[in-house]
């Protein structure tokens, strides 16, 4: 098995920033209904920035790996900073390459797909 | 049955992924072309390349006993009449046509239409969008734990019975020839579709007693995009085609239209000519080697397979190969089945994973997917050896 997924399957049996925030500013469910992936992001915001982030879900290796990246990557910056993330910035946290690969693209994706689709007016960033 | 012979005849086999020997066992999905098929088509395209049912030149000569040669050569494989044989895209395309031109018609808001929760999406979604447009009652007969259908008598009195010869999942086979009699004991027609069946075992539609045989030829070593719909004659005659335009008309006047005969008012347009030659030659090749010798060796590999995966996986279906076509749908405990592909992708292995066109069957188990393993007529005991290794492999990575 290749080393990079070889850490991805590292990051999964134990990934970072996995669990529910309760009193959570904002809340964000996405899912890949083909695969059955499912993710549920739950930010804490202060001051227009995350601080805190964490996410639950049920998925490959590689979703869970990404929520769990992208949310480390996501602590300290805006909402908006994040939305602007694109595919190639996911890839370079996953440090993988899908390239052969583009039907897992989605799985890597979801994550932050789900935290582009947040709606403004649900928004409510620090009061 | 010399399985190394046969293999000869597929080029792809030869093929490396990830620097090994492919071990193809994702034939539920499509299967392979043996090198026969491909040549048909190029031969077409080299030699006779002409319209059909047109021109009265040398090459539409060619071509059109070409397309009808193939319409006979499936007509005799299924034991129907070639009237009955319809060429179109693919088994859903089979199955709209039945729901379009039989089912909008007969159907009413009194009506019943019986379907099961293991059905593909081809013959789930039809039904479904028929029963909303008529207000007609839908239902669905379940399966058990074993994935053998359960409550057949029950859909008695329906007027369409519409379900799968052999699941797509679970490998189960039907009973298709009770099906039909429940179906017309009834009052009803009976439809049933053949994708997973027909390319794994001897059909015979007169013996079945169906009304409608739907099912593709990608499956069954011929090109994608060309399909087949069976219909009784008496049954066809009645109908409204499906689609209109070129070729499905007698005569065309400013008042109107007069409809094509059978089987031809339901091929609107240019068809696939290469798609039914390939399928043709497709027919030739499965009986130069026989379905009942296919069945055989698949029967074979499945026990093996069966008796290798039951201790390392969680097998959906039943667990006696006679039962079951050739493809074993499962779970890695714990890992999700994209995950398990990719593991085996990287050592050349290809299987499927997901939930295979069938969602509510999966809700159904209690499962958002699943991985799939299928086999056909040129996979050997020895690529089955690879998938068990490569599935210990996932269980170490993923423990």
């Amino acid at each position: 098995m290749s080393i990079e997924y070889e850490r991805i399957v590292h990051i999964w049996k134990n990934p970072p920033n996995r669990g529910e925030i309760k009193d959570a500013d904002l809340v964000a469910e996405g899912a890949n209904p083909i695969c059955g992936d499912k993710v549920k992001i739950f930010l804490k915001i202060k001051g227009g920035k995350i601080v805190d982030a964490s996410f639950t879900g049920e998925g490959c290796a590689i979703s869970i790996a990404s929520a769990s990246l992208l949310l480390d990557y996501a602590n300290g910056k805006s909402i908006e900073e994040i939305k602007k993330l694109d595919k190639e910035k996911i890839m370079e946290l996953l440090e993988l390459d899908l390239s052969k690969n583009p039907s897992r693209l989605k799985c890597a994706l979801l994550p932050l797909a789900t935290l582009k689709n947040l709606k403004n007016k649900e928004e409510r960033p620090g009061q | 049955m010399d399985v190394e012979k046969i293999r000869e005849d597929f080029p792809i086999l030869e093929r490396m992924v990830n620097g090994k020997k492919i071990a193809y066992l994702d034939n539920g999905a499509t299967s392979q072309k043996p090198r026969q098929v491909i040549d048909a088509i190029v031969r077409y395209y080299s030699e006779y390349n002409a319209n059909v049912h047109r021109g009265v030149h040398k090459l539409s000569e060619e071509s059109t006993v070409a397309y009808e040669d193939a319409r006979r050569k499936v007509a005799e494989f299924i034991n129907a009449s070639e009237e009955e044989i319809i060429f179109v895209k693919n088994a859903s395309e089979a199955l709209n046509l039945v729901m379009y031109s039989y089912g909008m018609k007969n159907i009413t808001h009194t009506s019943r239409i019986t379907i099961s929760i293991a059905e593909h999406h081809s013959n789930f979604v039809p039904w479904q969008v028929l029963a909303e447009r008529k207000k007609a009652k839908l239902e669905f007969l379940d399966v058990d734990a074993e994935g053998e259908l359960v409550g057949l008598e029950n859909a008695s009195g329906s007027d369409i019975i519409s379900l799968v010869h052999a699941s797509n999942v679970l490998g189960t086979i039907n009973d298709a020839q009770k099906i039909c009699k429940v179906a017309h004991e009834g009052g009803g027609i009976s439809v049933i579709d053949g994708s997973q069946s027909i390319p794994h075992m001897p059909i015979d539609v007169k013996k079945m007693g169906c009304d409608f045989f739907a099912f593709t030829g990608h499956k069954m070593l011929a090109p994608t995009g060309i399909g087949v719909l069976y219909g009784k004659k008496e049954l066809l005659e009645k109908m409204e085609p499906f689609l209109y335009g070129g070729d499905m008309i007698i005569e065309v006047k400013k008042e109107g239209s007069k409809w094509n005969n059978l089987p031809y008012k339901f091929e609107a347009g240019t068809p696939n000519i290469e798609g039914a030659i390939g399928l043709g030659t497709a027919v030739d090749y499965l009986n130069k080697i026989g379905m009942e010798e296919i069945r055989k060796h698949e029967i074979e590999l499945l026990s093996y397979a069966l008796g290798k995966l039951k201790d390392e996986v969680t097998i959906y279906g039943p667990l006696d190969a006679r039962k079951r076509t050739g493809l074993i749908a499962f779970n890695v405990p714990g890992v999700h089945p994209h995950d398990v592909a990719t593991i085996l992708d990287e050592d050349g292995i290809e299987i499927r994973s997901g939930h295979h066109c069938a969602q509510p069957l999966h809700d159904r188990l209690g499962l958002e997917s699943s991985a799939r393993a299928s086999f056909y007529l040129y996979n050997t005991k020895e690529e089955v050896d690879r998938l068990v290794d490569g599935i210990k492999k996932v269980k170490r990575v993923f423990a």
